[in-house]
């Protein structure tokens, strides 16, 4: 029987050699005559195994990684086609403890299917959710969706529910659905691991979307730097409407949805929605003033779904397996699994999708190793470049919406950085407001101006130029920036720059505020 | 490379051709100019008018459009562009240190070409690539993990190919 080989195709493990190790195999196998039948798929997410090999045993899959293409002749002789032991080896891959302690759910196929095979997509519960949803009525399908708990996973965490029942409330035609897939988050990559490890799920999403609201058009905006993603969303769509997924006559009930790819242009800014929505629309991606909200007034002035890839991802396994069962998951509030994404200074940096409610400490420790460079982890940011820096103290703060904001910090799109103790996190704060100043729309003034003297104060502070009328006057441009800027670009961008004065003050050369030793 | 090496007629063409491709659809002006500049490698000044004509906007529209997003460049880059990550995951794995030795490798600056044309050198605010930071993008190859060692031989296969 021909053995089974499985490499991931995922950019990552091909940014660090997967292609030539996928080559490799290849080779090695016909010099040796020994028939392989190589599969390749989205990346598991144990992202320093990468470039992963997997090996189809009767047990299940057995792992190596990561292989070099110079380890091949080694793996084969090792008898690798067969589970043989190697250095590399890992055992089957399910129990590795970084997989096996996960609860994937919105992350479930991706690694164990060919992205682009509908038949893999169905053969492992694929379109499930779209058939139910097309059972019910629109005001019962938009209930599931409530039921479910399930929070914008973007960042904003708004209720998807009520965001789908205001456009279905809404009696203006047509109706759009927008995906925002401009993951501009530093630390964050779990859209794009979807969209090229499991694209059908995001377009299942976005057609039970479609198909509640009555929406006709949908468009995925993916950024730019995404080019891999955008290719096989792209086919995946071609393989969706040749199979009657997408078209005129969804699955023959006569409802209508098709997709579109768009490309976006490198503006950070454009992952904000009503600035995305000017891009779709031909335009700079200005801010727009709410209200309208874009479920009222969104896309062409019409009402509009905007969701995050991981939220419409996680939607057809609420429809497929019902809202209690997605709702039995997570804490408080904040129902559900997120994928968590471990990133930067980080050992075993990659994707975990766990529950809600497990602390930054055990993500850090128990899933992510500590250090990469073996030293301690000193701060970390999470939830992108508008998220504050936390200190050692906070780790064990649980990973929940309203947890994080009660500290001043946010969960955002579940990015998570880790920086070791020779990081300077003055000049990270510097960054988060050159970064705004970069990125800012100009619209408003707070975000425009404000980032801009924000770096000018924060290099005279570094400078030791004045040092406390510096600060007090940073502190102060960080609240004109938090009350006057029109979005969370410059509403945010100070959270990162206050968080260091609070928590890091010694970077910039100042004492620690005698309040904050004890926390 | 990326893009196709152009006279002015070929130019023409590949400006006409996107124009007839795109200005019909609902907000086609981006991927109008994402088709142009996939071929040409930038936006020329000079089709900023052609385009504002078929997209029915004024000449600053579409301008304004091109200056706004940091994708679109408005004169041709090397032969190849390489992106360094500079945003917070591969900063805590040293891109800062990876970018001076890029800067000293190819002897530019940020958004400048070598003199052999080879390379144009580029910040980028994340590549999605953050569990094997530091990242880089030459041209569409997304590459992690990279260390001076291995940008070397990144410049020197750019420098060695057309």
């Amino acid at each position: 029987m021909t053995i089974r080989v499985f490499v991931a195709r995922d950019s990552c493990a091909i940014s660090v050699g997967a292609q030539s190790v996928s080559d490799a195999i290849v080779k090695e196998a016909a010099q040796r005559r020994t028939p392989v039948e190589l599969v390749r798929t989205g990346s598991r997410g144990l992202l320093w195994l990468e470039p992963l090999v997997e090996v189809q045993t009767a047990d299940g899959r057995v792992a190596y990684g990561p292989v070099r293409p110079q380890d091949l002749s080694g793996l084969f002789a090792s008898d690798f086609l067969h589970g043989g032991r190697h250095p590399l080896g890992h055992g089957l891959t399910e129990r590795i403890p970084y997989l096996a302690k996960q609860e994937r759910r919105t992350f479930a196929r991706v690694g164990l299917v060919d992205p682009l095979s509908l038949e893999d997509y169905r053969g492992h519960g694929g379109y499930e959710g779209l058939h139910r949803a097309l059972d019910l009525e629109p005001a019962a399908a938009v209930q599931t969706l409530i039921d479910s708990g399930l929070r914008g996973r973007g960042g904003a965490a708004f209720p998807t529910g009520i965001k789908w029942k205001t456009v279905l409330d809404q009696a203006s035609l047509p109706k759009y659905v927008v995906c925002n897939a401009d993951e501009g988050d530093s630390g964050t990559f779990s859209d794009r691991m979807i969209m090229e490890g499991d694209p059908f799920v995001l377009i299942e999403g976005m057609s039970i979307a479609g198909v509640t609201v009555g929406a006709t058009r949908g468009y995925i905006y993916v950024r730019s730097e995404y080019p891999a993603a955008e290719a096989t969303l792209a086919r995946a769509i071609e393989i969706a409407r040749a199979a009657a997924y997408l078209g005129e006559d969804v699955l023959g009930t006569g409802r209508q949805f098709d997709l579109e790819v768009r490309r976006g242009a490198g503006a950070y800014i454009c992952g904000e929605e009503t600035s995305l929505l000017e891009s779709l629309e031909g335009k700079r991606g200005m801010v727009r003033f709410r209200p309208p909200l874009p479920a009222v007034q969104g896309l062409f002035g019409r009402p509009t779904i905007v969701n995050n890839v991981i939220t419409f991802a996680s939607v057809p396994t609420i429809f497929a397996d019902g809202a209690q069962a997605y709702r039995d998951f997570g804490m408080g509030r904040s129902r559900g699994t997120l994928p968590f994404q471990l990133a930067g200074n980080i050992r075993h940096g990659g994707l975990v999708e766990k529950a809600f409610g497990l602390t930054l400490r055990e993500l850090l420790y128990d899933f992510g190793g500590g250090a990469a460079s073996g030293r301690p982890i000193r701060a970390v940011q999470v939830g992108g470049p508008l998220g504050a820096y936390l200190p050692e103290a906070q780790f064990d703060t649980p990973l929940d919406y309203e947890a994080f904001a009660a500290i001043g910090a946010m969960i955002g799109h579940g990015g998570i950085v880790a920086f070791d103790d020779r990081a300077d996190l003055a000049q990270m704060a510097r960054y988060a407001m050159e970064f705004c100043a970069i990125e800012s729309c100009g619209k408003c003034t707070p975000c425009r101006i404000g980032s801009t003297r924000g770096v000018e104060v924060i290099d005279r502070i570094i400078a030791r130029q004045n040092p406390q009328a510096n600060v007090d006057l940073l502190r102060d441009l960080c609240d004109t920036m938090i009350a006057g800027s029109l979005c969370a670009l410059g509403g945010m961008a100070p959270f990162p720059v206050l968080s260091v004065l609070n928590h890091f003050p010694e970077d910039f050369g100042l004492a620690r505020l005698p309040e904050l030793k004890s926390e | 490379m990326l893009w196709e090496a152009k006279n002015d007629m070929a130019q023409d063409n590949v400006v006409a051709t996107a124009v007839a491709l795109h200005s019909h659809r609902p907000g086609g002006l981006l991927p109008l100019l994402h088709e142009i500049q996939d071929r040409l490698g930038y936006v020329p000044r000079e089709s900023v008018p052609q385009i504002a004509t078929a997209m029915h906007l004024s000449i600053a529209e579409v301008h304004g459009v091109v200056s706004f997003y940091h994708h679109f460049r408005q004169a041709p880059p090397g032969r190849h562009v390489l992106r360094v990550c500079l945003a917070e995951a591969c900063r805590s794995m040293g891109s800062p240190q990876l970018l001076a030795h890029a800067r000293e490798v190819l002897g530019v600056g940020l958004h400048e070409t070598t003199k052999d044309g080879a390379l144009t050198l580029e910040p980028v605010y994340c590549l999605g690539n953050c569990a094997c930071s530091p990242a880089v993008m030459v041209d569409t190859d997304l590459v992690g993990r990279v260390d001076a060692q291995r940008l070397d031989a990144i410049v020197e296969q750019c420098r060695g190919t057309a």
